[in-house]
């Protein structure tokens, strides 16, 4: 049986990426974003999953012009760099996975997720950066990789507590897919940013701690996170702030309670707050494959 | 009845913020079918090579085209533009993501620089326009 082994969670700003293509990640400006990262590049190397589920949002490279979907899932077998104005980034072509794409898919419909589906869609800087920051510059990426996008920019975006059953629903799927593979869930975005208007430039610390130091808790600091409000989102974190939501998407996915391996955060790159986290689920709290296995069938 | 958590009209209460609505999306569609152009190299040449002729095949607002003309990102988003499609823009004029941005703040390029090096815009005394205006009648909300 498919297992989640780990989380990972991370902004995503594009000129994080610029920094890395361009070659520039020892400047004085982008040495302390990089070295937030030097311990998950470590860890990596020993801890490759067979698949990551990337949780990201696309910046208007391959939808949220003609189709606005909420959740959408990436079926094909390939996703290349999108090109978002200045040429597509240097990077591998991400390789999917779509029996396991499939699999996900139909037990979020059941579970009454209706995901759209993506058969043939470019990835942007929400999905390439994360994967340039955890495994640097390798010829192939070396996993396989499910593009998940959520919609945050196009107003009314999903909840958080509806991101976090999001989370919930994918752990399940994940663990009734029969092939024993590691799986690992990203949540991408954030921390706190505002890319528009005269207060633009907005960054939260206070809010941005507060909620890593959430995140990393049980139930009692997870349930504070959920019940954190779009407005509350735009209020305190900035309108782009409100893409912590795909981080709940990965902190629910990982199962009540975790064991966190890393926390990083550091302020600026470009207009944006950086974050980072990498946690795994506490085993003893995993759902008894038994469990689950019975709940989809009688929900079938 | 259900439960909802608050009126969408709420989002309007943030100070210096235009939240991108539904109708906002359609209002801006044509502009942003534009900007998605820019994606490909060949468009990015056509649109350098005359600015105007290319609007001109877009089904936008002259107001819409006059902003772009000018790069005016605040009338942009005022127009209903959303700024990841616009970055399109600004990145095929060359400009990083932070000079586009910083040009909605009235403030200069360096000094918004300066700002987020410095930690960046504290969020406090700009979360509700409501609570502003408390605050400038002294709080007997006038």
């Amino acid at each position: 049986m498919a297992r989640i082994t780990a989380g990972i969670g991370t902004s995503h700003v594009p000129a994080i990426g610029a920094a890395i293509d361009l070659g520039r990640t020892a400047d004085d400006y982008w040495a302390p974003v990089f070295a937030g990262y030097e311990f998950v590049k470590a860890w990596v190397k020993d801890n490759t999953p067979d698949v990551v589920i990337l949780c990201y949002n696309d910046h208007a490279s391959a939808m949220m012009l003609d189709i606005v979907p909420t959740f959408a899932i990436g079926f094909a077998e390939e996703f290349e760099p999108a090109d978002e104005g200045w040429g597509p980034r240097p990077v591998p072509t991400v390789i999917g996975h779509p029996d396991l794409a499939g699999h996900i898919a139909e037990q979020l419909v059941i579970d009454e997720f209706d995901i759209t589906i993506m058969n043939d869609i470019a990835v942007d800087h929400g999905l390439t950066v994360p994967l340039s920051l955890v495994f640097g510059q390798p010829e192939e990426w070396p996993c396989k990789v499910i593009p998940l996008a959520v919609n945050v920019t196009q107003f009314p975006t999903p909840s958080a507590e509806r991101c976090w059953k999001l989370g919930e629903a994918i752990r399940d799927a994940v663990e009734c897919y029969p092939e024993d593979i590691e799986v690992q869930v990203w949540g991408t975005g954030g921390m706190s940013h505002q890319l528009q208007g005269p207060r633009a430039g907005l960054i939260a610390p206070e809010f941005d701690n507060a909620f890593l130091e959430r995140l990393a808790a049980g139930p009692d600091g997870t349930s504070e996170l959920r019940g954190i409000t779009r407005l509350d989102f735009l209020r305190e974190a900035g309108t782009e702030g409100i893409e912590l939501i795909m981080w709940l998407i990965m902190r629910a996915a990982m199962g009540p309670n975790v064991d966190e391996l890393h926390r990083f955060y550091h302020v600026p790159a470009s207009n944006t707050a950086v974050g980072h986290v990498v946690m795994k689920p506490k085993a003893q709290f995993r759902h008894k494959l038994g469990e689950v296995e019975a709940r989809k069938a009688t929900a079938a | 009845m259900r439960h909802r958590l608050y009126p969408l009209s709420d989002l309007e209460d943030i100070p210096g913020t235009t939240v991108f609505t539904a109708r906002r999306s359609r209002q801006a569609y044509h502009l942003h079918k534009f900007c998605m152009s820019l994606m490909e190299a060949a468009n990015r040449e056509a649109f350098k090579a005359d600015e105007r002729a290319y609007l001109d095949r877009f089904r936008m607002s002259e107001e819409q085209k006059q902003a772009v003309l000018e790069r005016d990102f605040p009338r942009l988003i005022d127009l209903g533009g959303n700024i990841y499609f616009l970055v399109k823009l600004s990145n095929t004029d060359g400009w990083s993501a932070q000079r586009a941005v910083s040009s909605m703040t009235g403030m200069t390029p360096d000094e918004y620089a300066d700002m987020m090096s410095a930690g960046g815009r504290s969020p406090e005394g700009l979360k509700s326009i409501r609570e502003q205006q408390q605050r400038e009648f002294g709080g007997e909300g006038k």
